[in-house]
């Protein structure tokens, strides 16, 4: 086996080896229980619940939940939307960076309110610090916001008739301060050590070797990037976010950023065993998830380690794989890794360009973002997971001749119609929001001309990219798109709104619904939803639903190109 | 069951339902068939479309190749609709031949004059009788309409509601007063109270559930109608924006393969065999003779946790049976049986014959002068006969025992003994003495019906807990339920014993069914959530309950839950075909789609189908015969096993999942071999 390969398996042991304690510690937090910890934060804590004016025991149904979270989130919105207009005069800003055009301000704002990290902008003279800070903030609440509402469907699963699902703010404060800032705190002293800079002076000069003089970007730079990775962010403080040397320097780095990526994502399944006591559930949806990224995992892999068969014919060695648009010091295997962690986990940081993957390798990692539940984002990945769970346990508890029950909670009509609007949701948005651009070129190439470096399938593959990178709020771009342009900036950015705060209000509206309701005790005639044959069952229901619904516009992008290329 | 023999397919109910099919063309019914809908707008697009062609636009391909898809497609909708209406002509017929029994009959109504009844009777036709009228019914006399004996007794005969020929017993003020109108008075007169009016019978109301014309949803259909509209919503989304996508890639689509892509895709199976199914749900609960006041009924049979049966005639046959002599010491055996045999001689008790039974004797072969019968009185506790200067008696431990000691004979210590062991069986030991000497013990035995437990075994393996509800003692009660293999018992049970019990486990979040018949039973009956009313009992028990057997069958709860079951797992079954389906048919038409302008993607078209066009119709031809391949399933529903959640999930996703991916690939590349002659 390559090196290129044993890197990779290792450095998936190590999320798991960190996955599954982490899990047990946020269960704890979500519980209420005591942690080692407590002496530290309880009084950090205290001071924002006195800032806030709030009482952290008291206790809220799901509308009161989501409430607070729409608050927060409506509060901050003004906020960044002020700083990124007005930067240019505001302080922290040492380079002289220009303040942001409205819709950019807009796309900007939305791209970090809603974990998604879309960049039309390039950090180093598009933002000043005070920007760039603003944006960190949010990488935080965005994360924050997301594991509080993991934790609040937690808590409703695990209840057995109740209306009362804890505080919402202090799920979001305890998330912040006891999880996110000391992970966080040990990613970022890690990079600093490798050669992050973490400064607040501007643009440094340096002689290159050529004994030429360059101007060298600096800013905070560590602390940015460990939140963009462990808040399945992905908002690079520089345009070519973790490919540049300065955000992800060397091998190490790349390794302590990939597992960054996923950890809190699949610590939170563990979570949810822990909560409810019912570990075997949490390993059956640990199973679906990696089952599916696998499948994904490995034809990237094989993709781009295989190199282009086009240059091949040129004469041009492929024996280390594609290497157009990677990073030499990671390589073509650890690239692939990287991109089918990113897509899979909602988080869209990049340490490779997506645009340059083989089709295979661009298939896939639209697929990672179209399902968007293989591990996913930060507290909504199990989200859009428990909607499919919904979906999985309607039909086969009809397959096996009894009304339908999720943890002993009948599943009825109400809930069948807002997991349905949810799943629908994810499929329109991307294909309404391809069709309306592919409308628009193909009406009118020349005009439009500017939007795609590659026309024919790659340019399409570039639109579908885009919109699926906003509905799944990744992040991440096939950057061939020229999409600072008023249409993108707008485009994406509502569906980047309605893809956040939707599929959070409907799994949020279901666990809270069927908290209220009468609990029904297991039976020998009850579905087990801890086995492997619901686990198989919940696979087939994401295939069919999130992977087939985009079969024809893929066919038209990705599996085109491929066949056309092999 | 005397109609089950019936045949899926009756010429005359086929000839029926062909005609229903094109008549339930009309959007306004179909409307309420999302899926079903969108297929029938999908069918006139193609209508249009062949129109289109045949005035000579082009671009769309030939007349005759759309004019197949639109015939096709309005198949699709014909096997639909005639899966629909086979499933209610099958179900009309059944309740039809029950409502032959209540065609115009004479009645013999009561005509109140003045202040009081006087018996002034009038012939009025059966259709006239209003609730509340009182009419009379002498021997030969059919009974006009359903009602409540208010005086007198009779023998019926109920054979035509029931199809048992033997006919049984009502009187009034019991719980066995209710008639059922088409049903034949053999013997004595009776008075008979009108409970329900004309047409709102019973019976009237399950026929309209069948008919469609007062047929709610279900809970459960509506949240499977959710799911289905949601797919198609997707789908909808899938094929609408892909005319932009193709588009872009220069690729012209035709409105054929758009239509005939969106209508493969969409749930059509399951979303035209849906309203079949339910409606063969209450079919098959009409042909077990039982009549649910509502579909949801039968589908809260089938989660059913908790079954409350009465222990006489549902666990054990009826009456007691003598199973043994116990012989007192020092007493002569032949002795001992004669004298219990002449003790039962007068006893017309099931109990007494049984004695006769055990022992073997002919009562009329002993000579006996002058006998005088003593009659079981509450205060004696004990019967038997006096003749010549012997008393035989015979009766309860305590009460014979008073008897002796009262004599002055000692008790043998050896019979206190046996009647323990007896009692501890679950028997009811009877002491016989003669001339105030016992003789022996007399042990009567519950009998527990063949194959009653086997038939607890499959309830407890589909999870649901069985119940047993008897008046005896605590142990006799435990001993029979150890031995008939129930889970639980209420000994000694008074009628809001049922009800504490049923509220109890309702309280857990279970849900209970229960059978029952007397007055007292309507409370409980009400309060479970699915109460079974037998035909015989009072009105007052048929109102209360869900559904109303015609058997009178105890038994029949258990039939009910599987009939819930099927009519679930036949839900879940074919959607899950019907959805698995898609993945064959994304790879038959969408290589179709795009092949002509992007050759490349021959690399897709792994069935190796002929052409784009025969690969399109063959996917839409597929399409549409798979709905009458699957209707005999769909009336008959999904056969339940008893293996357990995660095995019967496992089992189920392995034929109609997986077999849904298999088949349509194979049906699809057969059809296309023969399609591909022509296109």
């Amino acid at each position: 086996m390559s090196s290129e390969i044993i890197g990779i398996i290792v450095m998936y042991a190590l999320v798991l080896l960190m996955a599954i304690p982490l899990g047990r510690y946020i269960g704890k937090l979500f519980n209420y229980e005591n942690t080692w910890l407590d002496r530290a934060f309880n009084p950090i804590d205290q001071i924002f619940y006195k800032m806030g004016g709030i009482d952290p025991y008291r206790q809220m149904g799901w509308k009161e939940h989501l409430a607070a979270l729409l608050t927060i989130n409506a509060v901050w919105f003004i906020i960044s939307m002020f700083v990124l207009l007005n930067m240019e005069w505001l302080p922290l800003n040492p380079d002289g960076n220009p303040s942001m055009s409205g819709d950019l301000a807009f796309n900007t704002t939305v791209s970090f309110i809603t974990n998604t990290n879309l960049q039309h902008y390039s950090g180093e003279t598009g933002l000043s610090y005070l920007g760039q800070l603003t944006l960190m903030l949010w990488q935080f609440i965005s994360a924050a916001c997301g594991m509080a509402v993991c934790g609040v469907v937690f808590t409703a699963m695990k209840e057995k008739t109740t209306t009362q699902l804890g505080n919402f703010y202090s799920f979001f404060v305890r998330s912040a301060t006891r999880v996110l800032l000391p992970i966080c705190f040990v990613a970022a002293v890690i990079l600093v050590f490798n050669g992050t800079p973490m400064t607040f002076e501007g643009k440094d000069t340096i002689t290159t070797l050529e004994g030429k003089e360059q101007q060298v970007s600096r800013g905070p730079v560590a602390a940015f990037v460990a939140i963009k990775q462990l808040g399945t962010n992905g908002g690079g403080f520089y345009g070519p976010n973790s490919a540049n040397p300065m955000e992800n320097p060397n091998y190490i780095t790349n390794i302590v950023e990939n597992i960054s990526i996923v950890l809190i994502p699949i610590a939170l399944v563990f979570a949810l065993g822990y909560v409810l006591k019912r570990r075997k559930l949490a390993w059956t949806v640990f199973g679906v998830m990696t089952l599916g990224f696998l499948l994904l995992l490995i034809p990237t892999i094989t993709g781009e380690t295989g190199g282009n068969p086009a240059l091949e014919k040129m004469g041009i060695s492929q024996t280390a794989g594609n290497l157009e648009g990677k990073e030499m010091r990671f390589g073509a295997a650890a690239s692939a890794n990287w991109a089918t962690y990113t897509t899979c986990t909602s988080n869209g940081s990049v340490n490779a360009m997506h645009d340059s993957f083989t089709p295979m390798g661009g298939l896939t990692t639209l697929l990672g973002m179209m399902v968007n539940c293989f591990y996913g984002g930060i507290g909504v990945g199990f989200l859009n997971f428990y909607i499919f769970i919904i979906l999985a346990v309607f039909i086969s508890g009809l397959m096996v001749g009894r009304t339908p029950e999720f943890l002993g909670k009948k599943i009825e009509a109400r809930e069948m119609k807002i997991a349905m609007m949810v799943a629908l949701l994810h499929p329109l948005l991307i294909l309404a929001g391809t069709a309306l651009a592919s409308h628009l070129y193909a009406g009118n190439p020349e005009a439009y001309a500017s939007w795609l470096a590659n026309p024919g399938y790659h340019g399409f593959s570039e639109m579908l990219y885009e919109f699926t990178s906003s509905s799944a709020n990744n992040g991440s771009g096939f950057e061939g798109l020229g999409d600072n342009t008023v249409f993108w900036n707008i485009a994406t950015g509502i569906v980047m709104l309605l893809a956040r705060y939707l599929p959070i209000i409907g799994p949020v509206a279901i666990a809270g619904i069927l908290a209220a309701k009468k609990y029904v005790p297991e039976s020998s005639g009850t579905l087990k939803t801890d086995t492997p044959t619901f686990g198989f069952m919940v696979f087939a229901v994401i295939f069919i639903v999130a992977a087939l619904s985009f079969f024809p516009a893929l066919t038209l992008g990705p599996i085109a190109e491929y066949f056309s290329l092999y | 069951m005397k109609s089950s023999t019936t045949t899926l397919f009756q010429p005359e109910l086929v000839k029926q339902a062909l005609k229903q099919s094109f008549i339930k063309l009309n959007p306004a019914s179909l409307i309420k068939n999302p899926v079903m809908f969108t297929v029938e707008i999908s069918t006139t697009i193609m209508l249009c479309v062949c129109v289109w062609t045949a005035t000579g636009a082009t671009g769309q391909g030939s007349f005759a190749y759309n004019f197949v898809v639109f015939l096709i497609l309005l198949f699709t909708l014909l096997f639909a609709n005639f899966a629909e209406a086979i499933a209610e002509a099958r179900g009309k017929a059944q309740a039809d031949s029950l409502r032959k029994t209540r065609e115009e009959t004479p009645a013999k109504k009561i005509e109140p004059v003045g202040e009081m009844y006087v018996d002034e009777v009038q012939i009025v036709p059966s259709s006239s009788l209003k609730k509340g009228d009182v009419f009379i019914c002498e021997p030969g006399d059919i009974i006009p309409t359903d009602g409540e004996i208010i005086e007198g007794l009779a023998t019926i005969d109920e054979s035509a509601i029931t199809g048992e020929s033997a006919p049984v017993i009502r009187e009034a003020g019991g719980d066995k007063s209710s008639v059922t109108g088409g049903t034949k008075v053999l013997s004595d007169k009776i008075k008979v109270q009108v409970t329900t009016n004309a047409g709102e019978s019973f019976l009237d109301k399950m026929i309209a559930l069948v008919e469609g014309a007062s047929r709610q949803k279900t809970p459960n259909e509506i949240a499977l109608t959710i799911l289905l509209a949601g797919f198609t919503l997707v789908f909808i989304i899938v094929c609408v924006t892909l005319k932009p996508f193709a588009d872009y890639a220069n690729v012209p689509i035709t409105i054929a393969a758009f239509i005939s892509l969106f209508v493969c895709l969409i749930p059509t199976t399951i979303g035209g065999l849906l309203s079949a199914i339910g409606i063969a749900g209450m079919d098959r609960a009409l042909r077990a003779n039982v009549i649910t006041k509502s579909g949801k009924a039968v589908e809260t049979a089938g989660d059913i946790d908790v079954l409350l049966l009465d222990k006489t005639g549902t666990i054990t046959i009826g009456n007691r049976k003598a199973t043994h002599f116990h012989l007192a010491p020092g007493v002569a055996g032949n002795d001992f049986i004669q004298a219990a045999v002449l003790s039962s001689i007068a006893d017309e008790t099931p109990e007494g014959k049984s004695i006769i039974e055990l022992a073997g004797k002919d009562p009329k072969s002993f000579d006996i002068p002058t006998p005088r019968f003593i009659k079981f009185t509450a205060e004696t506790r004990s019967s038997g006969i006096d003749f010549a200067d012997v008393r035989i008696r015979k009766g309860a431990y305590d009460a014979i025992k008073n008897l002796v000691e009262k004599a002055g004979n000692p008790f043998p210590e050896a019979i206190t003994q046996k009647v323990k062991e007896v009692s501890g069986n679950g028997g009811t030991p009877l002491v016989v003495t003669k001339n105030e000497q016992v003789l022996g013990v007399v042990e009567l035995q519950d009998i527990i019906k063949t194959g009653i437990s086997e038939r607890f075994d499959r309830l407890r393996k589909m999870g649901v807990k069985t119940v047993m509800v008897t008046g005896d003692n605590p142990l006799t009660a435990k001993y029979i339920a150890e031995k008939a293999g129930v889970d639980d018992f209420i000994a000694e049970a008074k009628p809001e014993d049922k009800m504490n019990y049923i509220k109890a486990e309702q309280a857990k979040g279970k849900l209970v069914a229960m059978m029952g018949d007397g007055t007292n039973d309507a409370p409980a009956l009400a309060q479970a959530d699915v109460g079974v009313a037998m035909n015989s009992g009072t009105q007052a028990a048929k109102e209360a309950g869900n559904m109303v057997d015609l058997d009178n069958d105890p038994t029949k709860l258990i039939e009910i839950v599987e009939i819930g079951k099927q009519l679930l797992m036949t839900r879940g079954t074919l959607t899950t075909f019907s959805i698995a389906n898609d993945v064959a048919k994304y790879f038959a038409i969408i290589p179709a789609l795009f092949i002509t302008a992007i050759p490349a993607l021959q690399g897709l078209n792994i069935m190796q189908l002929h052409s784009p066009e025969s690969a399109i119709l063959s996917a839409v031809i597929f399409n549409a015969i798979i709905i009458p391949f699957l209707i005999p399933l769909a009336l008959k529903g999904v056969a339940y096993k008893p293996i357990g959640a995660s095995a019967l999930l496992r089992r189920n996703l392995f034929i109609y999942g997986l077999g849904g991916v298999i088949v349509p690939f194979i049906g699809i590349k057969v059809i296309d071999m023969l399609v591909g002659v022509f296109f």
